[in-house]
């Protein structure tokens, strides 16, 4: 620790401290653009300027580690000239557009202008122009506005690591370019929108649509993925404009994956306003009288063990609970939410949550990736494998599965079952890796499980897990990478086969009358027979409601609270933002007027009782938000058979990380992303 | 006047061989395997008694600087760097070092390295420089060929060896810290400090940048000893310098004699004295384009060495003296200058980019006076608003020129704005 | 300043590949991405070998990153960032004529005429630039030719040289008025002892 003195303040801080941030410690606010505490610093803006005792010139705080007894002053009158001097030169060449600028409202420059700009300017020469650029469908760029703080070069290089930002020549003619005029490839590329303190890079599906100050700010958890990303919707008027990750350091950081934050426009389009009934083979428009009263006609006169429920991947936990409580009132034990087919075990929660945590990330040394791609499957929490390969010098990664560029050294070890059972003997290579790190990962993939022999492969990992020592007491270093948000939120609830319940592949190909998809699109709907009777509910005109025999309207993620689990078994309440469009519902009380109109009545009237239920059922949703690491149970063990696998090789969960879902595929922006953004190249492994 | 025993560069103007065999005869290779046997300490501490400061126009005293190098390596290997990116306009001391005595620079890299604990060197020239470097390289082949340097560097035990890499335009460069970047590949920015290059420099490890006349200087020192240096120049600027006399004198040259020469004896000496004579003077900049100029009053009296220009507001910077007679339009000398830093601030931070290219704006406009006189006060309020604001020192370098020329000639601005106001004023009353 | 960059496709040649090996090799293992600038300079030798036009196409710099494995955007940077590679092509004969002070104060405004006037005239094997200054200040104004100086020019002396250059004579380098490189013109002040061994001090 070092003792310094910040405007007479005395206050201890530590060692690797810069004097920015003892000054922060102080309570002292120091005005930065180039300066991220995400990112690397850079010390060009030269906007945090401090006084330090014995020192002849001010001094970038940021970048000037803290010494014994240093005497730092950040509001002299020097200081503050200097940073007068300093948002002058900025100044000198910002344009004075302000007024169309989408950044206005919530930019740093208009704000430190206030308090450090002239009242006039000084400058009579011509100001500087910058060319725009091409950085593809999401970032906007008016780069006349750039201050050349390169936070945006940093974030992709560093975060990111996708490198395709630079800033080339030199002096005032300096510009922050791709050079190729090609859109950038990084899943992760809107947070330089964010990180952009002033309006060069602004969100371009979002350019000219709103003012800062007209919007409604909601609390929200994205769906797009399984890692619960904390986001913040952005509304007006019952139109969700934008949406921005908000800081939970123990999930996303700061950081929001692209289809998260731009898929949005896909909210207004093909959604599902009204009940529809087929008639003779046509969907007709119903009312919600009608609609319900066809769904308890049909399904009283189906017997029980011929009524079947599947939960798709976008669904909040609070309809989950209904439905399976109503399946269970009528009788039917076919319920499942793994609508991908995995073999997930949900007899214990540590056999299908990424156990280590998101946060656990930030301890391990070695990590093995099965049938998974942790870029486009989570591309927040690979930002943080990538961060910890960067921390780490040791750090080894290891992939069985189509090979990819994960943005960071990984080893391809091949792509097909017969590569992982290659890893059962310890003599393997990359086996002796894992046995020598001291905490080792493993991560597997939807894709991994969704095969015949799920099982099977599920026991492989297991058993290497074991023989590397990842099952210990004090560190769980295995773990399943869900990419669907309601995923764990279902298997908490046992929204599975319950006592003899058929699972999907059994309800799918006839094996129930009628079948209740509860936002499920992601099936093969080819393979339900004609006869079926199907009810979808859900948001949008996608793969489900187009084979439905009945369409219940319900709510999107934006439109109702709910709970989600994420993949490492943290519950997070969303809020809702806008009310759903037209007639349609929030969906649990859909769910609640079906069981009243089959006579069954759900005993839950409001949303809190029926959260009172699901504590009942898994205590996780009564402590929201955190999440308590698991140590391996003794004498766990999966049901699978090693022998059972088969050569099979790894598929990849989807072709186009832009298009996986009913809204990123009714997206416009989304579609413009699969069609211009290339396949990112697939630098080699290593 | 300097004798031409004590001069250390004695192939300046490349009357002798370069190669291996000339520089022999006149003595480079001399003992130094011997020089090495004392030991680093030894070494250090005789170049510290030397008071030998650095060429490259800071001045700091180069056995100091050394002795910041880590005694103990932890592991990292330890570099040695020299500038050789001979940039600064009025500079062209270390091109005639390299061309015409390269081994005195090979044979100091062998010594300064030794002394440092370093095995391989770094020799950063600028591309511009091909044909220096091709003898550059030839020189070092031919040191590794004779096993001066390598494996065994002059049978002393000491693996040691020298990459030549070249610049590619870059002024900047010649800043230490963008210098090593620009070894490791990157744009030649400079880095904020600390960390100094002596604990993190090159690849991170202990490294340091001296300049080429700076490391050339160093065998002689070592086979002659400090005591010799010390009593050339004057007390703490010891020892001998090459200055390079640039402009309007009769037989531009460069040459080497003793710090603190009068300015009036160099230029009158050596450079056949100042066209038109001594009385049609009007200024010098005294140490390349960074520093200052100083009217022919203060060249009357003043003595070239670093204290005597600083406390003269300048510096003795690189000892590039840039002449101007009396036909010389100072403005436009100065804004050329301005546009010269303008074109080299690397764009990194703030006040440098910006400000850079506003100050060469004012200037363009007061070179034809197309300007207000409050802005003579704006441009000097500029260039306090660059200087000691930035990450590097070329923010102060181009602000000092205009700052000296606004001491020393703020009337010779003023008037031009005069004219152009005149001029202006009976063209519209001509209308 | 952005220009659309013109792009051919490139690959280094025989001549330059057998080179690459031993430029990486002068540095580090792991420190490969220091041999961004002698590869740079490398691509623009072999497009002037080949082409006479030396520059270094975009194509080029993909190479480079792919052979350095650094990201192609650190290669675009450094291209753009050192003023002597050339994002466009160049002539046969490129000429760049410092012009600051210490040049400009003994007339390179003449120099930087003439080249102007040779490009006017012969654009199809004169290209000429303004560059920064070039270090040969006391032999100024100075003009750089591909990779050559010359010294102590003036206009007529500039038109004389680029004749011959234009005619496929190679001139002298340096001095066009005959001076011993950097020493007074007309007879040096020092240096005039033939010098031998200097004195070694008492400790040698």
């Amino acid at each position: 620790m070092a003792k310094v003195t910040v405007d007479g303040i005395e206050i201890e801080v530590p060692n690797g401290f810069t004097v920015l941030q003892a000054a922060e410690a102080a309570g002292k606010e120091i005005p930065r653009f180039c300066y991220h505490e995400r990112l690397s610093i850079a010390g060009n803006c030269r906007m945090c300027l401090v006084e330090i005792e014995k020192m002849p010139k001010p001094v970038a705080s940021c970048g000037q580690p803290v010494g014994e007894g240093m005497v730092i002053f950040t509001d002299t009158e020097k200081v503050r000239q200097a940073r007068r001097n300093v948002m002058e030169f900025l100044l000198i060449n910002h344009p004075l557009d302000c007024p169309i600028c989408d950044q206005g409202g919530e930019c740093d420059l208009q704000d430190e202008a206030m308090g450090y700009g002239r009242d006039h300017s000084r400058y009579l020469e011509n100001k500087r122009a910058v060319t725009d650029k091409n950085f593809g469908p999401l970032v906007k760029t008016v780069m006349t506005r750039c201050i050349q703080c390169t936070r945006c070069v940093r974030f992709l290089s560093e975060v990111a690591g996708v490198p395709e930002l630079g800033a080339t020549s030199r002096g005032e003619t300096m510009e922050i370019t791709n050079y190729v005029e090609r859109g950038l490839t990084s899943e992760l590329s809107g947070n330089i929108i964010d990180l952009c303190p002033v309006g060069a890079l602004t969100a371009k599906p979002y350019a000219f649509v709103a003012r800062t100050w007209e919007l409604r700010k909601t609390d929200s958890i994205d769906v797009f993925d399984a890692v619960g990303t904390n986001i913040r919707i952005d509304s007006r008027g019952g139109e969700v404009l934008r949406i921005l990750p908000r800081i939970n350091d123990a999930v996303n950081e700061e950081w929001l994956a692209d289809k998260s934050r731009f898929a949005l426009d896909g909210l207004k389009r093909k959604r599902l306003d009204r009940p529809w009934i087929r008639v003779a083979g046509k969907l007709q428009p119903a009312s919600w009288d009608s609609a319900l009263a066809a769904l308890a006609a049909r399904i009283a006169s189906a017997a029980p063990s011929r009524i079947g429920a599947i939960a798709g991947n976008l669904c909040d936990a609070e309809s989950m609970m209904a439905l399976k409580d109503l399946m269970t009132a009528l009788g039917s034990h076919n319920l499942d939410c793994r609508q991908d087919g995995t073999a997930l075990d949900a007899s214990q929660r540590e056999f299908y949550l990424f156990n280590t945590t998101i946060e656990g990330i930030d301890e391990a040394d070695a990590v093995l990736f099965v049938g998974v791609d942790p870029r486009r499957e989570a591309p927040v929490l690979n930002a943080r494998l990538r961060r910890r390969w960067v921390e780490n010098l040791n750090f080894v990664a290891g992939m069985i599965g189509r090979k990819t560029d994960v943005t960071y050294a990984c080893t391809h070890l091949g792509d097909d079952g017969a590569a992982l059972r290659a890893m059962l003997d310890p003599e393997h290579e990359f086996t002796k890796k894992l046995a020598a790190a001291k905490k080792p990962m493993m991560i597997i993939g939807q894709q991994a499980l969704a095969r015949l022999d799920g099982a099977a492969v599920f026991a492989a990992c297991w058993q290497i897990a074991g023989a590397a020592d990842m099952l210990a007491a004090d560190w769980h270093g295995f773990n399943v990478l869900h990419n669907a948000a309601a995923r764990v939120g279902g298997l908490d609830l046992g929204f599975v086969p319950q006592e003899g319940g058929k699972d999907v592949a059994a309800m799918l190909n006839g094996g129930v009358d009628v079948l209740w998809l509860l936002g499920a699109d992601e099936l093969d709907m080819t393979k339900i027979p004609p006869e079926t009777f199907v009810i979808y509910q859900g948001h949008h005109g996608d793969r489900g409601a187009a084979r439905a025999d009945l369409i219940l309207p319900g709510a999107a993620y934006t439109e109702k609270p709910g709970t989600y689990v994420n993949t490492e078994g943290r519950a997070q309440l969303a809020q809702r933002a806008i009310f759903p469009p037209g007639e349609a519902r929030e969906d649990w009380t859909i769910i609640r007027a079906a069981s009243a109109a089959l006579g069954k009545p759900l005993p839950y009237n409001d949303i809190e009782a029926l959260r009172r239920r699901m504590i009942k059922v898994s205590p996780v949703f009564g402590a929201p938000d955190v999440v308590r690491r698991i140590a391996h149970a003794d004498g766990a063990k999966p049901a699978g058979d090693v022998a059972h696998l088969t050569d099979a090789p790894f598929t990849p969960a989807f072709e186009t990380y832009y298009q996986t879902d009913p809204i990123s595929r009714a997206s416009p922006t989304m579609a413009k992303c699969a069609t211009e953004i290339p396949a990112p190249l697939q630098r080699a492994a290593e | 006047m300097l004798s031409d025993k004590d001069r250390i560069f004695t192939n300046l103007y490349g009357i002798q061989d370069w190669h291996l065999a000339g520089a022999r005869s006149r003595g480079d290779w001399d003992g130094t395997a011997a020089i090495m046997a004392r030991g680093r300490d030894a070494i250090v501490e005789e170049m510290k008694a030397s008071g030998l400061r650095g060429r490259g126009g800071a001045g700091f005293p180069t056995g100091l600087k050394w002795s910041f190098m880590p005694k103990q390596s932890d592991g990292r290997p330890a570099f040695l760097v020299v500038n050789a990116d001979e940039s600064e306009p009025g500079t062209c001391k270390d091109r005639d070092i390299i061309r015409h005595d390269p081994h005195k620079l090979v044979e100091g890299c062998l010594l300064a390295s030794f002394a440092m604990g370093a095995h391989k060197a770094f020799i950063y020239i600028r591309g511009e420089y091909y044909n220096e470097y091709i003898h550059l390289q030839t020189a070092i082949d031919e040191a590794r060929e004779a096993g001066l340097i390598g494996p065994n560097a002059c049978g002393a035990e000491w693996a040691f060896d020298i990459v030549v890499h070249r610049g590619a335009g870059a002024y900047i460069c010649g800043e230490e810290s963008a210098l090593l970047e620009s070894i490791e590949g990157k744009k030649g920015m400079p880095r904020m400090k600390p960390p100094f290059p002596a604990a993190m420099g090159l690849y991170g490890c202990p490294t340091t940048v001296n300049n080429v006349e700076t490391i050339s200087c160093a065998p002689t020192i070592l086979r002659r000893g400090a005591a010799w240096f010390s009593t050339l120049g004057r007390p703490k600027n010891s020892g001998t310098k090459v200055f390079c006399i640039s402009g309007h004198v009769n037989k531009p040259c460069n040459v080497e004699d003793e710090l603190g020469i009068p300015l009036r004896d160099l230029i009158e000496k050596h450079a056949g004295g100042v066209r038109g004579g001594w009385d049609n003077l009007l200024a010098v900049i005294p140490g390349g384009s960074s520093v200052p100029m100083i009217p022919k009053s203060v060249c009357d009296t003043v003595l070239m060495d670093f204290d005597s220009l600083r406390e003269a507001r300048s510096g003795l910077g690189t000892a590039a003296v840039i002449v101007m007679d009396k036909s010389t339009d100072l403005i436009r000398a100065i804004a050329r200058l301005s546009s010269f830093y303008k074109h080299e601030s690397c764009g990194q931070c703030t006040p440098c980019r910006e400000g850079t290219g506003w100050m060469m704006r004012i200037m363009n406009r007061m070179v034809e006076g197309r300007a207000d006189y409050a802005e003579i006060d704006l441009l000097e309020q500029v260039t306090r608003q660059v200087e000691g604001h930035t990450i590097c020192a070329l923010g102060d370098a181009a602000a000092w020129p205009i700052q000296g020329l606004l001491r020393h000639f703020r009337p010779v601005v003023e008037q031009r704005i005069a004219d152009y106001k005149s001029r202006t004023a009976s063209a519209i009353a001509a209308e | 300043m952005s220009e659309m960059i013109v792009s051919e496709p490139f690959s280094f040649d025989e001549t330059s590949a057998a080179a690459i090996p031993a430029i990486i090799g002068r540095y580090p293992p792991g420190k490969q991405a220091s041999a961004v600038m002698p590869l740079l300079d490398l691509a623009q030798r072999q497009m002037a070998r080949l082409t006479g036009h030396a520059w270094v196409p975009r194509a080029a710099m993909d190479v480079i990153a792919d052979r350095l494995t650094m990201p192609r955007i650190r290669v675009y940077e450094v291209a753009t960032f050192y003023t002597m590679f050339h994002t466009k092509p160049v002539q046969k004969f490129h000429l760049q004529v410092c012009t600051t002070t210490p040049c400009w104060l003994r007339g390179s405004d003449a120099v930087m005429d003439a080249c102007r006037h040779a490009v006017a005239a012969h654009g199809d094997v004169f290209s000429t630039e303004e560059v920064e200054c070039l270090g040969a200040c006391v032999n100024a104004p100075v003009l750089q030719v591909n990779d050559d100086y010359y010294e102590d020019l003036d206009g007529i002396r500039t038109e004389a040289l680029l004749e011959a250059f234009r005619r496929g004579d190679a001139p002298p380098l340096g001095s066009t008025v005959g001076r011993q490189n950097s020493a007074p013109e007309g007879g040096r002040t020092t240096l005039f002892a033939d010098v031998t061994k200097q004195d070694s001090g008492a400790e040698s």
